[in-house]
C-alpha cells in the first residue's frame, strides 16, 4: 500500500490550483486587482483578525499569487511559502521576522554579492551584526555562535566559487544551539535539492532564476518547513509572546508548523510591502511548469561544458562539483543526486584583462548579471556582481581576478562551445599582442 | 494556555482570548494523532465572539505532556477532567475523526456537563487497516503520507488553502511528526481500532447534534457518519461536497458557518 499523493512534475503543473473552483479556467487566472469585497462588517473583522482565512488586500496576499506560493511549497515539501517581489526581499523579511535590533547571524561567505552587502553593510544599520564562515569549515560555524545569534544562513553551492556547505552537519550545529539553518536554495530548485530533507529550516528561492527560467520576471520567496520548534527556548518572543498587533497572539502556539510565514506575512508585507504582482507570479508558473524537464538538461549541459573547459588550454582551472576532483564531488552526491547544476565557476589563462577580452568576445553567451536563464550567461564577478567588495572581501569569499562566472543555458551544446571558442581565441590574441 | 490536568502539564489553546467562566465553554478535540492546530480556522471565530475556547492538545500530542492515553474511554473520561480542571460546569464539545469518538462517549456518560455535540467527519466506529494500524505503531513515518494521503480530498491534493500560501498535505505531516509517530498516531489508531462501543454511547445522548460530514471522505464515509446521525436523537446533518476527511481546514468558512449557526442556536452566548 503506497500513498497516492501527487508526484514532482505533475506538482510542477497543479500544486496550489482547482479550476472548479475558478470558473472552470485552465489556466491560473492573473487577479489584477489590489482589494477584495467583505461579505459584511463581521467578515472583514474575521480576516483582519485572522480569524479566517482569505484576501484583504493584494500587499498581503493575492489569490494568483497564493497558488504560487503553495505549488512552491508543494514542491519543497515545505508546510508555507510566501512569494515577495525579488529573492533579496524574501531574504530581507526572512532577516526581519526573524531578528531584531541586538542579534547575530552566522552566514556562509560564499553568497551572491548582493546578500553579502545587506548582511555586511546594511543590516549592521539596524542593529544585527554578522559573522561569515567560509563555507567548508563546518566548525567555524560553531565556533561563529554566540548568545544573540538567531540563525545561520547559507547557499549550498557557493555563489560564485561552487564550494559546498555540509547542510546537514550545519543543520545540526544550528538545532543544537536551538536556532534555525535558512539556505538559498536559487542554485538547486526543489528538483535538484530539498533543503528540508537535510536539515534546513527555512528555504529562500530568488524565482526569477532557474524556476522561472525565462528571464523575464523578478521574483523571490521563503519557504517554511515546519519542523522547528520556536517554542524550545527563550531566544525568539516576537514569535512565542503575545503579539500586541494582534490581540496578543502567539504565532508559535497558534500556527504551530506554519508560525514563521504567518508572522512574515502579517507582519513583515503589512509592514515593509514587498508584494509580488500578479503578473510576474503568473509568469514564473509558466515556467515551473517545465522545471524537471529544464533542470536535467542545465546539467547535462553544465557536466559536457566541464568536461570541455577542462580539457582547454585556455583554461587555468575549473570548478563544478561533478568533477571527481572536486574537494566536494562525495558530499554533492549525497545532497544533489539529480545533478549538481548548472553554475561553472573557471579561470581564465591571462588573467583579469583574458577575462575581458573572453566576455567581450562571446556572442551567444550573453554577458548580463543573472543566472539562471535557459540561455547561456557568463560574467566576470569582480568587476560585476561583486565589484563592491574591497581586495581581503573578494579574496574571503573565493574570488580571484581571472574567475568567470558560466551560467550554462539549455541551447544545443556544440554552439555552447563553439561560442566560447571564439571567446578563448579573442583572449589568446590578446595575450600575444601584450607579450608582443 | 498551560494547565493541569491529572497532575500533568495540559495544552490547550483559547483562540487568541484568555479563558472566561463568564462565557460558555466549547471544547474541541483533535483527530489522532493531530494537534490543536487543526482547529484555527474555528477558533479564534469563537474566541472573539463570545465563547471560551479550549482546542487541546490530547496527553503526548503537541505541546501537552504526559503520555497518549490508550483507549477511547479514557480519553472521554479525560475530556470531563479537563471540565473539572478548569473550573467550568458545562461545555458544548466539537469533535474531529477520532475526536468524534472521544466526544460521543464523552456526552453519553457525561450528559449533565455536555450541552451540544458537534460532529465532524465522524462515525460510530472508525476501524484502521490493519497495515496502516502496523506502520503506525512501527513508527514508520509511511503511515503519515498514507494517512494524509487518505485524508484529503481535492483541496488538500490539489491545493487552494483557505489561508494564503498554506500547503493542507506537509502542515498536517507535520503536525503529526511533531511528536514519535508510534505514541501518537500508532495509539490513537490502536485506541480507534479498539473502539465498539460508538453506537451503544450514541443511543445514550439525547442533546442538539450535529454532524458535519464531506462527500469525499475515505476515512469516515458519508454513509458511516449518517449511520452514526441515526442513532442520536435531535441529531442534525450536513453534508459538504468536493471536500475530503479534513474538512475543518479543506473547507474551513463552510464548516465554521454551520457549526456557528448551530452552536449559537442551542449553546447561545450569554
Amino acid at each position: 500500500m503506497d500513498p497516492k499523493t501527487y508526484k514532482f512534475d505533475t506538482l510542477s503543473l497543479h500544486a496550489g490550483y482547482q479550476p472548479s473552483k475558478n470558473s472552470g479556467s485552465r489556466q491560473v487566472p492573473i487577479y489584477q486587482t489590489t482589494s477584495y469585497l467583505f461579505d459584511d462588517v463581521d467578515h472583514a473583522a474575521a480576516l483582519f483578525n485572522l480569524e479566517r482565512g482569505g484576501h484583504i488586500y493584494s500587499r498581503i496576499s493575492n489569490p494568483t499569487v497564493a497558488v504560487l506560493e503553495e505549488r512552491v511549497a508543494a514542491l519543497e515539501g515545505g508546510t508555507a511559502a510566501l512569494a515577495t517581489s525579488s529573492g533579496m526581499s524574501a531574504i530581507f523579511l526572512i532577516i526581519m521576522t526573524l531578528c531584531q535590533a541586538g542579534d547575530h547571524l552566522v552566514l556562509s561567505s560564499q553568497l551572491y554579492g548582493g546578500t553579502v552587502n545587506l548582511f555586511r553593510l546594511t543590516l549592521p544599520k539596524f542593529g544585527i551584526k554578522c559573522t561569515f564562515v567560509k563555507p567548508r569549515d563546518t566548525q567555524g560555524f560553531k565556533d561563529a555562535i554566540q548568545e544573540n545569534t538567531k540563525g545561520i544562513f547559507g547557499e549550498l553551492v557557493g555563489n560564485p566559487g561552487n564550494e559546498l556547505m555540509n547542510m546537514p552537519e550545519i543543520a545540526n550545529i544550528a538545532h543544537n544551539a536551538g536556532i534555525p539553518l535558512i539556505v538559498d536554495s536559487t542554485y538547486q530548485t526543489p528538483y535538484l535539492c530539498k533543503p528540508f530533507e537535510h536539515g534546513a529550516d527555512i528555504v529562500v528561492h530568488s524565482l526569477t532564476k532557474w524556476m522561472a527560467g525565462h528571464g523575464s520576471s523578478m521574483a523571490g520567496i521563503l519557504v517554511e518547513g515546519g519542523k522547528f520548534d520556536w517554542l524550545q527556548n527563550d531566544k525568539f518572543p516576537s514569535m512565542t509572546q503575545p503579539y500586541e498587533g494582534y490581540h496578543g497572539l502567539s504565532f508559535a502556539e497558534e500556527f504551530g508548523p506554519t508560525a514563521f510565514t504567518m508572522k512574515a506575512r502579517s507582519e513583515g508585507m503589512r509592514d515593509f510591502g514587498p508584494c509580488l504582482s500578479p503578473q510576474n507570479a503568473w509568469n514564473v508558473m509558466q515556467g515551473i511548469e517545465t522545471l524537471s524537464i529544464r533542470m536535467k538538461k542545465h546539467c547535462s549541459n553544465a557536466e559536457k561544458m566541464v568536461e570541455f573547459l577542462s580539457n582547454h588550454e585556455s583554461v587555468a582551472w575549473v570548478s563544478h562539483a561533478s568533477d571527481p576532483d572536486h574537494p566536494d564531488h562525495e558530499l554533492a552526491k549525497k545532497l544533489l543526486p539529480n545533478g549538481v547544476g548548472s553554475m561553472i565557476a573557471f579561470g581564465i589563462k591571462g588573467g583579469k584583462e583574458a577575462g575581458e577580452a573572453f566576455i567581450n568576445n562571446v556572442k551567444l553567451a550573453s554577458h548580463l548579471a543573472n543566472v539562471g536563464d535557459t540561455r547561456t550567461l557568463v560574467i566576470h564577478p569582480a568587476s560585476a556582481t561583486h565589484s563592491q567588495m574591497d581586495e581581503a572581501t573578494l579574496k574571503f569569499a573565493g574570488l580571484s581576478h581571472d574567475m568567470i562566472r558560466l551560467s550554462v543555458g539549455i541551447e544545443d551544446i556544440e554552439d555552447i562551445k563553439n561560442d566560447f571558442e571564439d571567446g578563448f581565441r579573442a583572449a589568446k590574441k590578446l595575450k600575444f599582442v601584450i607579450n608582443k | 494556555m498551560k494547565f493541569k490536568v491529572n497532575n500533568e502539564d495540559i495544552f490547550a489553546s483559547t483562540g487568541g482570548r484568555p479563558l472566561d467562566k463568564n462565557k460558555p465553554l466549547i471544547i474541541f478535540v483533535h483527530g489522532s494523532g493531530l494537534t490543536h492546530m487543526c482547529w484555527v480556522l474555528q477558533t479564534r471565530s469563537f474566541a472573539f465572539h463570545g465563547y471560551s475556547v479550549l482546542a487541546l492538545d490530547l496527553p503526548g500530542h503537541g505541546l501537552s505532556g504526559g503520555n497518549s492515553l490508550q483507549s477511547i474511554e479514557e480519553m472521554a473520561e479525560w475530556i470531563s477532567d479537563v471540565i473539572d480542571a478548569v473550573d467550568f460546569k458545562e461545555a458544548s464539545l466539537v469533535g474531529h475523526s477520532q475526536g468524534c469518538l472521544i466526544t460521543v462517549e464523552c456526552a453519553a456518560r457525561y450528559p449533565e456537563k455536555i450541552k451540544t455535540l458537534s460532529l465532524m467527519g465522524g462515525a460510530g466506529a472508525i476501524p484502521i487497516n490493519l497495515e496502516l494500524l502496523s506502520l503506525a505503531e512501527n513508527n514508520d513515518s509511511k503511515a503519515v503520507d498514507l494517512m494524509m494521503d487518505f485524508a484529503h480530498g481535492p483541496s488538500g491534493h490539489f491545493g487552494g488553502h483557505p489561508v494564503p500560501g498554506l500547503h493542507h498535505l506537509n502542515i498536517g505531516s507535520m503536525l503529526v511528526q511533531s511528536r514519535e509517530v508510534k505514541d501518537t498516531l500508532g495509539v490513537d489508531f490502536r485506541a480507534c481500532q479498539n473502539y465498539t462501543n460508538g453506537f451503544n454511547a450514541a443511543k445514550k445522548i439525547n442533546l442538539p447534534t450535529l454532524s458535519i460530514l464531506a462527500d469525499q471522505d475515505r476515512m469516515c464515509r458519508v454513509k458511516d457518519g449518517k449511520k452514526l446521525a441515526d442513532h442520536i436523537k435531535n441529531s442534525e446533518v450536513y453534508i459538504i461536497e468536493n471536500c475530503g476527511h479534513m474538512m475543518l481546514l479543506e473547507e474551513a468558512d463552510k464548516t465554521l458557518a454551520i457549526l456557528k449557526k448551530f452552536i449559537k442556536k442551542n449553546y447561545p452566548a450569554y
